[in-house]
């Protein structure tokens, strides 16, 4: 075995591991704790297939912020598992195949592609911020800018329900 | 109104103006002041190896004082007792036997001689009232105990110690307050 | 078969020991700076009665935090607890990793670089480890089960994650500049040359307001507000967890200095020397230990700025401290980081429109 396949064994063993984890967890807080281990072993799996600029971004957009901004909420409505509410059983079971269908789908996503396997391999150096770039402003610029702009939107949103609120509090 | 003082000064309340706004200019300012201090002198001093000179009216604890011969010099007449205004001062005189005349300088002497500390108000009437020179404040003041009773001072506590067997423990617990330094009569 | 090239394992191993217990020493010995700062800043003496010059205090004080009771709450999760502060430490040493501390040396036949990682992302790293550096404290304010702590936990995290935009925006003017993301071409390209703060000043300057924010000093040491907060996130810690969590701090500010200089003053650059000539003059090996002589120096100077402006500067207000993270840095960082692209696309053109 390989230095690369021990990681690749150890990273996706850590990744479902953690990833039962966060369902499993009772407090909230362990499950957003979990996930972020989740985070950390998908950017090592990044990092293996030398894409190290989103092996870097998904640690400092989700683990970094996204995952704060959870644990900030949870924590500050201090929920723990007394104050979880009783589930339907049947909303359950209905929980149970839904996730089974989605994983359906997924799997049999990934088995009918076999580009993804080509463009996988290892050695290549799409992943490399300099590439990546180019390829970013060059073959990809259109559903890039659209996609700033979708960002630029919802943040724009942002603002407004932000605005909102306070009107309200100064005249109620 | 008036100000009773010339040192009020008036508080503005103007809104900042663009340059104040800016913030940074005063921060650099407020720096240059703080850089300053690092080439001023500091007014510290290393206290237990260096100590400052006590005032010359300082009053600290009191000292049973002997003459150059080492002999005892109070008499208990008991006038430091009654000029005390706390009553901290309690006494027992005892008479001289022969063949202690090396120890007491008179006929009478104190066989007990307690202040309490903590009644003291270390006022220095007793220095003022004893016709012998024989009390007297020093420069020093009473250490921490954890129980009353360590505060109540002895003879052995207050007794300074012999100038001819200990001279060097005695010429640091005379201090500078001892009046007549020589141990001759009484100036007054 | 594992194939593991061990001079390499070695090389490295010995690197990562050095740079981590250095930055243990220099985060003792801050400390102890520290004091020493602020006693002459405010004409005092400081500690002087461990050793001469009382420079044996950060041990004393180090064995001190060791004989301390450890006390864990009984409503806390004990393992969070637990995690809190050795988080803190981990994501604290994390970014020696990729800070180069010399150009290289010839040892033992080998030229060894004097950096633990050269990554081509090494800016970007930076960022990620310091964004991580937020969950030692939440975590800790959080299993504290205190609500000071917890407020504190929550005014760190909020101001770090608002720095964190100004400090990326800033940078990414000073990475339109030098054209790359590794440290180590970063400080190359200021070799000889013009430092990157001549290029960039306003960059820095809003890179060190926020740094400031993102070390919790002083004035953004909302988190550790004593007289609002109790203590801060770490009220209801003691004995080492504590002291690993002031260690953190003092390990975050010479490491981000450490980053300042190597970002906007030249790293290891000495000043009006030219290096080239000097290693060629005097071996790889002495120009090597000069140049981390160097960088040493301004690392101390920024450490200095760092505590000057401590003992000089009161503490935000909360608003204010927001105020100035999104109404005036943001935008200052933005418009740097258009100014920067304009003239950038105009030195293109060869200066015509």
């Amino acid at each position: 075995m390989e230095v690369t396949q021990i990681l690749f064994w150890f990273l996706s063993v850590l990744a479902v591991g953690a990833a039962i984890g966060v369902v499993l967890s009772k407090s909230p807080i362990y499950s957003v704790l979990w996930l972020i281990v989740v985070f950390f072993s998908i950017s090592g799996h990044y990092i293996l297939m030398n894409a190290q600029f989103l092996a870097i971004v998904n640690i400092i957009v989700y683990a970094g912020a996204i995952m704060v901004l959870f644990l900030f909420v949870i924590m500050l409505m201090n929920l723990n598992a007394d104050a979880e509410p009783a589930k339907n059983k049947y909303l359950k079971f209905a929980g149970v195949i839904a996730g089974m269908c989605l994983m359906i789908v997924l799997v049999a996503a990934l088995a009918e592609s076999s580009d993804i396997k080509v463009s996988l391999a290892r050695g290549s150096d799409v992943g490399l911020i300099k590439n990546l770039g180019r390829s970013l402003f060059t073959t990809y610029v259109i559903p890039f800018e659209i996609s700033s702009i979708l960002f630029l939107s919802a943040m724009v949103g942002a603002v407004v329900i932000g605005k909102k609120d306070e009107q309200k509090q100064v005249n109620p | 109104m008036q100000a009773l003082t010339n040192k009020v000064e008036v508080v503005s309340r103007k809104p900042m103006t663009w340059w104040e706004r800016m913030y940074l200019p005063a921060i650099l300012k407020g720096m240059a002041i703080t850089f300053s201090h690092i080439f001023k002198k500091n007014p510290t001093i290393n206290y237990p190896e260096k100590t400052r000179p006590f005032s010359p009216v300082f009053r600290g604890l009191q000292i049973l004082n002997r003459d150059e011969e080492g002999r005892e010099k109070c008499t208990a007449c008991g006038l430091c007792a009654v000029a005390c205004p706390a009553e901290a001062i309690t006494m027992e005189a005892a008479e001289r036997q022969p063949g202690e005349e090396h120890l007491y300088k008179e006929e009478k002497y104190a066989a007990k001689y307690e202040i309490n500390m903590l009644r003291c108000i270390f006022c220095g009437f007793c220095e003022e009232a004893c016709p012998k020179d024989a009390v007297y404040l020093s420069e020093t003041f009473a250490p921490s105990n954890f129980q009353r009773k360590g505060f109540i001072y002895g003879k052995d506590d207050l007794l300074i110690p012999h100038p001819v067997n200990e001279p060097e423990a005695f010429a640091k617990a005379r201090g500078s307050r001892a009046k007549n330094p020589e141990g001759h009569g009484n100036e007054h | 078969m594992l194939v593991i090239d061990w001079a390499i394992f070695i090389e490295k191993l010995v690197l990562i020991i050095s740079v981590v217990s250095g930055s243990l020493v220099i985060a003792m010995y801050s400390t102890y700076m520290e004091r020493k700062v602020a006693a002459v800043l405010q004409d005092r003496r400081g500690p002087s009665r461990a050793g001469p010059f009382g420079i044996l205090q950060p041990l004393a004080d180090g064995l001190k935090l060791f004989f301390k009771e450890e006390i864990i709450p009984s409503f806390s999760s004990k393992f969070l607890f637990i995690l809190g502060p050795c988080l803190a430490m981990l994501t604290a040493m994390m970014i020696g990793a990729v800070i180069p501390w010399g150009n290289k040396v010839h040892l033992f036949g080998r030229d060894i670089s004097l950096q633990i990682a050269d990554i081509n992302i090494g800016v970007l790293y930076i960022f990620g480890v310091v964004s991580m550096g937020v969950y030692g404290i939440m975590i800790g304010g959080w299993a504290s089960n205190n609500k000071f702590s917890l407020l504190g936990a929550m005014r760190a995290s909020s101001q770090i994650i608002s720095y964190e935009l100004a400090m990326g925006i800033s940078l990414i003017a000073l990475l339109m500049v030098t054209g790359t993301l590794s440290l180590k071409e970063m400080v190359g390209g200021q070799m000889d040359h013009w430092w990157n703060i001549f290029k960039q000043p306003l960059g820095f300057l809003i890179f060190l307001v926020c740094a400031f924010a993102e070390c919790n000093r002083t004035p953004f040491d909302l988190a550790e507000a004593e007289n609002e907060l109790v203590g801060g996130y770490h009220t209801e810690y003691s004995s080492m967890k504590l002291g690993f969590y002031l260690f953190a701090e003092y390990i975050n500010m010479f490491l981000s200095s450490a980053v300042m200089v190597s970002l906007f003053f030249g790293g290891y650059d000495i000043p009006f020397v030219n290096d080239v000539n000097l290693a060629q003059n005097i071996g790889i090996n002495w120009a090597a230990i000069l140049q981390g002589l160097c960088l040493f120096g301004k690392i101390v100077s920024f450490l200095f700025l760092f505590m000057w402006v401590r003992w000089t500067i009161p503490r935000f207000r909360y608003d204010q401290l927001m105020n100035l993270g999104w109404k005036i840095l943001i935008p200052m960082a933005l418009f740097n980081m258009i100014v920067t692209g304009g003239l950038i696309l105009l030195k293109q053109n060869n200066w015509h429109f």
